[in-house]
C-alpha cells in the first residue's frame, strides 16, 4: 500500500511539473528566496549604510 | 543513527505529527510561556513605574528592569514561540519528519543557555544598557555572550526548518508547492537569517570590545548594523503572525485565501523589501544621507506595506466568504457579528488583526516618514507603537493559536474555558489603552525611557503639561489590566498543560509511517491547512467597508500629522 501510494503521487507531480509558471518555481524554491531576502537588504541597507559611514570625513 | 519515524494522526484536526518534532514544539512553546512570565512581572514594574502617581521603582532598577523586560519580551518570548511555529510549518504541515532532532535539540538548548546567560548580566545590575545596547554604553561582556548564543541556537534551529523542507520534498511527502502558511513560514525563517547575521556581524565585535579585545565601536556603525538586527527580527514577528492569522482563518472557517497567488506575492514582498525599513530607526542620525534613508524606509516605494494591507484585506475578506457560504449573508457584517466571538482562537486572532493593522500599521507610517519623525522620536510615542504591533499584533496572536496549540498539540483541554474566553478582551482593552495613551502622550513630547517626568530637583527642568500627566496615568491603568489579562494567559497555559485533562483517544497508537507514504488529508482541519487555490471570490463587501474605514482613518491621521509639524517649526 504505502508503495502504490508513492508511485501515484510521484506521476501526479511529475505530471504537475510540467506547465509550472516560472515565478511558481521561483516561489517554490526557498532557497532562492533566501538568496533574494538576504541580499536585498544587505546590498540595500548594510553595505550602501557602511559605505556611507566610511565615506564621513575625520576630523582633523 | 536511526531516523525516528514514529508519528501520530492527529484525531482532533487530521494532521500527522512526528515524534519529535512535537516534543520540540512543546519544549519551545513552554521556554517561550516562562520567558513572557519573567517579561510580565517586570512590565508590570515599569508600568508602575511610569504612572506619575505611583513611580514605584528608582531610577537605577527602572533602567534595569526596562531592559529584562525590552529582552525577555521581544528576544526570548518571541523567538522561542516562533521556533515551534517552524516546526509546526514544516513537519506537521507537510506530514514529514523533523530534519535532524538532535540538532534541534542542541539548538533548543543554546537559546535556553542564551537567555539564562543574558538574563544573568541584567540581573547582576551593570548591564542596564537598554535593549539595544547602543555602543559606547557598555554592558558586562555575558549581556553579549547570552544574546550570541541564543542567535546561535535560533540560527540552527532555522536550517532545522529549512532543512525539513528538503525532507519533505525528497520523500515527497506533499505535492506541488508548500501551503501557504508554510510559506508564511518560509518568509520568517529567511528574514531571521538575515537578522542573526546581521546580529552577528555587530555583537561579536562589541562582544570583543566589551572584554578588551576591540578598542573601539564606531557608534552610528553599531546602531546602523545593530538595526539591522533589531528592526528585522519585528518582521520575523509580522511574518509569524500573519501565518498564523492565515492558519486560523483555515482552521476555524476551513477559509482559502481570496487568491493563494496574490497572498504569496505579497509575502514574497516581505521577503524583498520589509527588512530595509530598518533605517526608521536612523531617521534623526547625521552621517547618512536622505537618500540612503527615503529608500530604505520607503519599504521600497511602500511595496511591502501594501503587501502587509492585502494581508490584512484577505484573511478576514477569505473569513466573510466562508461565513457567506454558511448562509450569513445578511447586510455587511453578519458574517462578522455572527464570528465565534466566544472562542478565544477567533476573538484573539481577529483582535490582534485589528490590533495590528489600525493602531500599529498607521503609527508606523507616520513614525517611518522622515519629516514626520522629528515630531515623536524617541518619545512614548515610539513605545505606543511597538506595543501595537509586537503585542497587539504578534503576542495576541501568538495566545490565540495557543488556545488550538493545547488541545491539538498537547494534547489537553483548556483548562479555566471561561477564563480564557475573557483573556483575549482583557488583554486587547488594556494593550489598547497602553498603546493610545502612550502615542498620545509621546505626541505632547514625554520621552521614552525616562525615569521622572517632573525632573525634580533639576536645575533645567521641563514642565509638561497636566495633560501628558493625565495620560501617562491612564497608561498605567491600561498596563495593569494588560498585566492581568496576560496573567490569565499564564494561568489557563501553564495549568492546562501541566494539569489540564488529557484528552483520551480510544485505540491511539504512534504508527511508524513507510518513507514516501503521502498524508491522505482526511480531516477538515488539515485539508483545509494543506489545501491550495483561492476561493476566486472578492465579493467581500464587509470586508471592503473595513478597508475603506481603515484607508480614511490613516489619510485622516496622516494629514493631521503633516499639519502638527507645521506648527512644531512654523515658517515665519
Ligand atoms: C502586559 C503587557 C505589557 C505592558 C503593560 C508593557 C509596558 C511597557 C512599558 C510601560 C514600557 C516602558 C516604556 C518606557 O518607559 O520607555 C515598555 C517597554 C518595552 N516593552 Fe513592554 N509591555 C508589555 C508587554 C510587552 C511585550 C509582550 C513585548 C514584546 C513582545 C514588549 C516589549 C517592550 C520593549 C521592547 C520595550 C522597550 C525597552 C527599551 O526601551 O529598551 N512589551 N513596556
Ligand atoms: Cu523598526
Amino acid at each position: 500500500m504505502p508503495e502504490a501510494t508513492r508511485n501515484v503521487t510521484s506521476q501526479v507531480s511529475d505530471e504537475l511539473e510540467e506547465g509550472i509558471p516560472v515565478m511558481q518555481h521561483i516561489l517554490d524554491n526557498p532557497f532562492i528566496l533566501l538568496f533574494l531576502g538576504v541580499v536585498v537588504p544587505t546590498v540595500l541597507y548594510v553595505i550602501w549604510g557602511v559605505m556611507e559611514i566610511i565615506g564621513i570625513p575625520i576630523a582633523k | 543513527m536511526a531516523v525516528n519515524r514514529m508519528f501520530r494522526t492527529c484525531p482532533m484536526t487530521g494532521l500527522r505529527v512526528h515524534q519529535p518534532a512535537e516534543a520540540l514544539i512543546k519544549a519551545n512553546a513552554v521556554a517561550a510561556v516562562v520567558s513572557l512570565l519573567v517579561g510580565g512581572v517586570l512590565a508590570l514594574l515599569v508600568t508602575l513605574t511610569r504612572w506619575p502617581a505611583v513611580h514605584l521603582l528608582p531610577a537605577d532598577w527602572y533602567y534595569l528592569v526596562l531592559t529584562a523586560h525590552g529582552i525577555n519580551m521581544l528576544i526570548f518570548w518571541i523567538i522561542f514561540f516562533e521556533i515551534a511555529v517552524l516546526y509546526f510549518a514544516s513537519s506537521t504541515l507537510l506530514g514529514c519528519r523533523l530534519a535532524a532532532p538532535r540538532l534541534a535539540w542542541f539548538a533548543f538548548l543554546l537559546m535556553v543557555l542564551g537567555a539564562l546567560i543574558n538574563n544573568y548580566a541584567v540581573f547582576r545590575g551593570d548591564s542596564s544598557v537598554m535593549f539595544t545596547s547602543y555602543a559606547p554604553m557598555g554592558a558586562h561582556p555575558t549581556f553579549y555572550l547570552g544574546l550570541i548564543v541564543f542567535a546561535v541556537g535560533a540560527l540552527i534551529a532555522c536550517f532545522v526548518f529549512f532543512g525539513t523542507l528538503i525532507v519533505g520534498k525528497e520523500e515527497r511527502t506533499y505535492i506541488g508547492s508548500v501551503p501557504l502558511v508554510t510559506f508564511g513560514a518560509i518568509t520568517a525563517a529567511i528574514i531571521a537569517v538575515f537578522t542573526i547575521a546581521s546580529g552577528a556581524i555587530i555583537l561579536i565585535p562589541t562582544f570583543l570590545w566589551s572584554v578588551g579585545l576591540v578598542d573601539h565601536i564606531d557608534s552610528l556603525m553599531y546602531r546602523t548594523v545593530w538595526w539591522a538586527f533589531g528592526h528585522s527580527s519585528q518582521q520575523i514577528n509580522v511574518s509569524a503572525h500573519v501565518a498564523i492569522w492565515y492558519a486560523i482563518a483555515a482552521i476555524l472557517f476551513g477559509a482559502k485565501p481570496m487568491s493563494e497567488k496574490v497572498s504569496r506575492f505579497a509575502f514574497l514582498m516581505y521577503i524583498l523589501f520589509l527588512q530595509i525599513a530598518a533605517a526608521h530607526h536612523l531617521l534623526v542620525d547625521p552621517g547618512l544621507t536622505s537618500n540612503w534613508k527615503i529608500l530604505n524606509t520607503s519599504y521600497a516605494l511602500y511595496l511591502a506595506v501594501v503587501a502587509s494591507m492585502v494581508h490584512g484585506l484577505t484573511v478576514p475578506g477569505s473569513i466573510e466568504v466562508a461565513q457567506r457560504a454558511k448562509g450569513y449573508t445578511k447586510g455587511l457584517f453578519e458574517w462578522l457579528r455572527k464570528a465565534p466571538w466566544g472562542n478565544p482562537v477567533f476573538s484573539g486572532m481577529f483582535m490582534s488583526l485589528l490590533g495590528f493593522g489600525f493602531l500599529g500599521g498607521i503609527s508606523g507610517v507616520i513614525l517611518g516618514t522622515e519629516q514626520l519623525n522629528i515630531i515623536m522620536h524617541n518619545t512614548i510615542y515610539v513605545p505606543g507603537h511597538f506595543h501595537a504591533t509586537v503585542v497587539l499584533g504578534t503576542t495576541l496572536a501568538f495566545m490565540a493559536v495557543t488556545y488550538f496549540v493545547i488541545p491539538a498539540i498537547f494534547r489537553r483541554e483548556v483548562s479555566f474555558p471561561k477564563m480564557a474566553q475573557w483573556q483575549p478582551y482583557v488583554f486587547t482593552l488594556g494593550m489598547t489603552m497602553v498603546c493610545l495613551f502612550m502615542m498620545g502622550a509621546g505626541t505632547l513630547g514625554v520621552p521614552r525611557r525616562h525615569w521622572d517626568i517632573t525632573f525634580a530637583g533639576n536645575p533645567l527642568g521641563f514642565e509638561f503639561p497636566g495633560m501628558a500627566f493625565l495620560m501617562m496615568g491612564l497608561m498605567g491603568i491600561g498596563g495593569v489590566l494588560a498585566v492581568v489579562g496576560g496573567a490569565m494567559y499564564l494561568l489557563v497555559t501553564v495549568h492546562s498543560v501541566f494539569l489540564g485533562k488529557k484528552i483520551q483517544t480510544p485505540g491511539f497508537a504512534q504508527v511508524r509511517v513507510v518513507e514516501g507514504a503521502a498524508p491522505a488529508p482526511a480531516q477538515p482541519v488539515s485539508a483545509a491547512l494543506q489545501a491550495h487555490g483561492g476561493v476566486g471570490a472578492w465579493s467581500a463587501p464587509g470586508t471592503f467597508a473595513l478597508a475603506m474605514v481603515f484607508l480614511t482613518a490613516f489619510v485622516l491621521y496622516y494629514f493631521i500629522n503633516w499639519n502638527y509639524l507645521s506648527t512644531v517649526w512654523p515658517l515665519r
